[in-house]
């Protein structure tokens, strides 16, 4: 925390440099408006933000002749317009979660490679590399996975087919993988190294001096892991995996890419199809008309709220956090 | 149980640099050793030396031997984390576990080797903390936080959680150094019991320290910014104190230098 | 106090007598011989069973590699050494797992990049362009990103710089609160979210048409809480007696702020700063909705439809033929070039101007 420090006011009854003073005063009002304009800029943008999307998603949901939440169709062109977002969510939802659950072990398993068991030679480079590779753009992404992965997965699909099959959500007709599976491994590809970067820093922070108690108690290094590093890292990992799942959630071209979408909930997993809201607002913004819009707007604004959530829930974990280590850090 | 050490010709290194160089002692069982000496003469990284914990350093590496009774430390079939289970630490700062209880933090080690019933698990925690002089204390909240304690009941918690898995020896580095003098008053009574049962090593800044806790006492230096450290004596506390046989020891002990 | 000395029988679940020293161990080398058995068992099973993907060849190789290091740690050295084990080849996989997509991704974009990138490809247009067939180029892409990242930069840094400056030299009260607790939720904005809120704000109630500056004004929404959280931390670390020794000179705060603060910690932020420009210029989600996309060079990014280079890239793949697919790898690996090198200078700067007092 920064300390108080006050602009220089009237000492009292000491006026020898008014007028200097008195310019340095207008100076520090103009300074102060500026950047407190700008916080509050800040604000009414985000405030702008809820209200137009807000008001555009009434108006699209008001000429909305079927269900918005169950309706499993997105029909903007005729009028009346019938359109519903139960499988742009599903979808969501469902490749996110996929994402997360390959992503997470992996991210956290990299992170404890560069922060305990890399060699220290590897350790600094691979951290710098997975940062970069965060910068990558989500369009190269999509391309990569399109034309590249795709192709890669329907041999393991195949095989899921083969021995999974019977469990329904693993069954697989053939045809190209653009399934809402591929969408959620490519999706976990893109969060690793978000989520690989935010444990990583949590893992250093875990101080020396409890790695070495665990140490000198004779624990095996992936004892002093599970004793001293895991339980002081356990929030940051939830954070972070909440913001990567933030990341998922909003990802537009790589999904739009990859999937190949309609409006039905398959049961399986591996078979193309479904959608999700960014990837269907993209997908269906260039035909549509005025009204079609709107309910792309409407449909945007749900995931707006989604991830409002879900980075708000990552906040407050992290915000905990530090009062928590507050005194051990 | 209590058991004596043997180093010999040990020299140890971070990196390039050389920290201490071929330091020879003996180590007896069931008496207090001191190690005093200036600010980087090497007294602590000797005293990791003797459980293995130099080697968790990056860079660090040890060259010489040191025997446990008849085992060599330093031998290519041991293990080190034996070698940790069996020769305890304690720090220069308490670092119980933050996210476990009084009651977990005790029984850390003894979860990592082997399974105990509760019972089992529960008179070994009572009788840790009673040899730790901290069971009267902290018994009625041994379910609350370990990191809730004071710093001296922090430091006496780490040593009950040392001696809950009876290892042979203790080894303690500035123990005392971040606590406050009554803290530390109850920390050199407990050295003295402890004693009874182990074979304890401290490193301490403080002179008076050593002279009112140690059996023996061992004097380290170097010979000037950079170069390793050296043993330069090791004796009865009394001898050192009253009658040293080394010019230098003399000199620090009486305040000339350090 | 009672001071019983513990009797080593009464210690259960432990073997009679201290600890052995010695334990069995394996092998230094075992873990380089069980990657090479497991690597030869998962092109031997794969082949065996027809399997053609190097996909199920890998996975074959990871779950042998686990598996054998757990169950040899587990007979020679025991369960404690084994799980250790265990953990170690985890962690290696998981680290090999995330490195081969990766890779493979920088890959892909090299070496099919390259086929079409050369001086024609930066300096042309696809106007007149037959899209099935070779040729054209990215320029009226490269020139829209350009323009549209530098425009969103315009708008962003500035209201980005005099935020955190507001928040750390300034902020006390529910405003800052509100103000940091709204930028972390900014942070968290879905880039197509952002292109909703211009587009139904500035083209649908403004009545405003395509263009750059719209698609801009979305980037910089996704541009502010990057740059307001880097400076924040900057400024965060310039020490406050650096302020304090300017302020007892008689500086009013506000010249204190330009003159001391932020010469100090301009490293770190044009470093920030080139690090939020890299990521929205690889954005397309919004210019979909906002550029609308073209074929020919538009250098206003004020009027009209046009292009950039995320854009190009999603527009190519669609077209969905060869020379498509070449030209998106292209305008990708010409893409990834400009990002990386912002990175890299934007790291390096930070690294050479890095506050002294840093840590």
């Amino acid at each position: 925390m920064k300390t108080d420090i006050e602009p220089i006011s009237s000492a009292a009854g000491s006026p020898p440099q008014v007028r200097t003073r008195s310019i340095g005063r207008a100076g520090d009002k103009i300074f102060l408006g500026l950047s407190r304009g700008s916080g509050i800029a800040l604000l009414v943008i985000m405030a702008a933000i809820a209200a137009f999307l807000t008001y555009r998603a009434a108006v699209a949901i008001s000429k909305d002749e079927a269900n918005f939440l169950t309706t499993f169709e997105w029909n903007t062109g005729s009028s009346p317009m019938r359109f519903g977002i139960a499988v742009l969510a599903y979808g969501t939802v469902v490749s996110s979660v996929i994402a997360m659950v390959i992503a997470v072990p992996i991210a956290v398993g990299i992170a404890l490679f560069i922060s305990h068991y890399a060699p220290r030679r590897l350790a600094a480079p691979v951290a710098y590399v997975i940062d970069l590779l965060a910068a990558v753009p989500s369009i190269v992404y999509g391309l990569w996975g399109a034309l590249f992965l795709v192709p890669h997965l329907t041999g393991l699909y195949t095989w899921f087919d083969d021995y999974l099959g019977w469990t329904g959500i693993l069954s697989y007709q053939g045809g190209a993988a653009r399934s809402l599976f591929t969408v959620g491994i490519l999706l976990a590809i893109m969060i690793l190294p978000i989520v690989t970067s935010v444990s990583r820093e949590v893992f250093r922070q875990v101080p020396k001096m409890h790695e070495e108690a665990a140490l000198a108690l004779g624990a095996t290094r992936w004892e002093v892991i599970r004793m001293a590093v895991l339980p002081f890292g356990r929030s940051g990992i939830i954070s972070a995996s909440m913001l990567g799942l933030g990341r998922a959630l909003g990802e537009t071209m790589a999904v739009a890419t990859v999937l190949s979408p309609n409006f039905l909930i398959e049961t399986s997993l591996l078979d193309p199809g479904g959608g999700t809201f960014a990837q269907n607002i993209a997908s269906h913004f260039k035909e549509a008309g005025d009204g079609g819009r709107d309910a792309l707007i409407a449909s945007g604004l749900v995931l707006f709220v989604i991830t409002l959530l879900v980075n708000g829930a990552a906040r407050m974990i992290i915000a905990r956090r530090k009062e928590y280590s507050g005194t051990a850090a | 149980m209590a058991k004596r050490i043997d180093v010999s010709g040990l020299t140890a290194y971070y990196g390039s640099h050389k920290a201490i160089e071929d330091i020879s002692m003996t180590v007896e069982p069931r008496s207090v050793t001191a190690f005093i000496g200036p600010s980087g003469c090497g007294k602590s990284t000797f005293l990791r030396t003797l459980n293995r914990m130099h080697e968790v350093t990056p860079g660090g590496r040890v060259e010489g031997k040191v025997m446990l009774d008849d085992e060599n430390l330093y031998g290519s079939e041991v293990d080190p984390v034996s070698v940790r289970r069996t020769v305890g630490m304690v720090f220069q700062r308490p670092n119980p576990f933050p996210t476990m209880s009084i009651f977990e933090n005790v029984a850390a080690g003894l979860k990592l080797n082997g399974s105990y019933k509760k019972s089992e698990l529960d008179g070994i925690v009572e009788r840790s903390l009673k040899g730790a002089n901290l069971w009267n204390e902290v018994k009625d909240r041994l379910n609350k936080p370990g990191a809730g304690l004071s710093g001296g009941q922090q430091q006496r918690l780490c040593i009950a959680r040392a001696i809950a898995v009876e290892p042979d020896v203790l080894l303690m580095d500035e123990p005392c150094s971040a606590l406050d003098p009554i803290s530390t008053l109850a920390i050199e009574d407990l050295i003295g019991e402890l004693k009874e049962r182990f074979t304890i090593v401290i490193v301490t800044h403080n002179m008076q320290q050593a002279a009112r806790v140690s059996d023996r006492t061992a004097f380290f230096n170097l010979a000037g910014v950079g170069q390793p450290g050296k043993l330069i004596e090791i004796d009865e506390t009394e001898r050192i104190f009253s009658n040293p046989s080394v010019q230098a020891t003399e000199d620090y002990i009486s305040g000339r230098f350090g | 106090m009672s001071n019983a000395v513990i009797d080593k029988s009464e210690a259960p679940g432990r073997a009679s007598g201290p600890a052995p020293l010695r334990q069995a161990r394996l092998p230094r080398w075992t873990p380089y011989a069980l990657l090479v058995v497991s690597a030869a068992a998962g092109a031997g099973i794969g082949t065996a069973l027809g399997m053609d993907s190097a996909f199920q060849w890998g996975l074959i190789a990871a779950v042998v590699f686990v598996l054998a290091g757990y169950g040899l740690g587990a007979v020679v050295e025991g369960g404690r050494q084994a799980r250790d084990r265990l953990a170690t080849s985890l962690v290696w996989v998981c680290f090999l797992l995330a490195v081969v997509p990766l890779l493979s991704l920088i890959w892909e974009t090299i070496d099919r990049g390259r086929t079409v990138l050369d001086g024609y490809f930066l300096s042309h247009s696809m106007e007149g362009v037959q899209t099935i067939l070779p040729g054209g180029g990215a320029y009226h892409a490269i020139i829209g990103t350009l323009e549209q990242v530098a425009l969103a930069a315009v708008i962003a840094v500035p209201i980005g710089l005099l935020t955190a400056i507001y928040l750390v030299e300034y902020g006390r009260g529910r405003l800052a609160k509100a103000v940091t607790f709204f930028v972390d939720v900014m942070t968290g904005i879905p880039s197509i979210v952002a292109g909703l809120f211009i587009l139904s704000f500035w083209i649908i109630i403004l009545d405003f048409s395509y263009s750059g500056f719209a698609g801009a004004m979305a980037l910089a929404i996704l541009m502010m809480p990057i740059v307001v959280r880097s400076t924040e931390e900057m400024l965060k670390l310039v020490p406050d007696e650096l302020r304090e020794a300017s302020l007892a000179l008689g500086v009013p705060k506000w010249r204190t702020i330009l003159k001391v603060v932020l010469p100090t910690a301009i490293g770190g932020i044009t470093t920030g700063v080139m690090l939020a420009v890299a990521r929205i210029a690889g954005e397309s989600a919004p210019i979909v909705l906002l550029v609308f996309g073209a074929a020919g060079i538009n250098n206003n990014p004020f009027e009209g439809a046009q292009s950039s280079l995320p854009y190009y890239i999603y527009e190519q793949w669609q077209l969905g033929n060869d020379a498509s697919f070449n030209r998106a790898w292209a305008a990708a690996l010409v893409l990834i070039a400009f990002v990386m090198i912002l990175n890299l200078v934007a790291r390096g700067i930070a690294r050479w101007k890095a506050p002294k007092t840093g840590r």
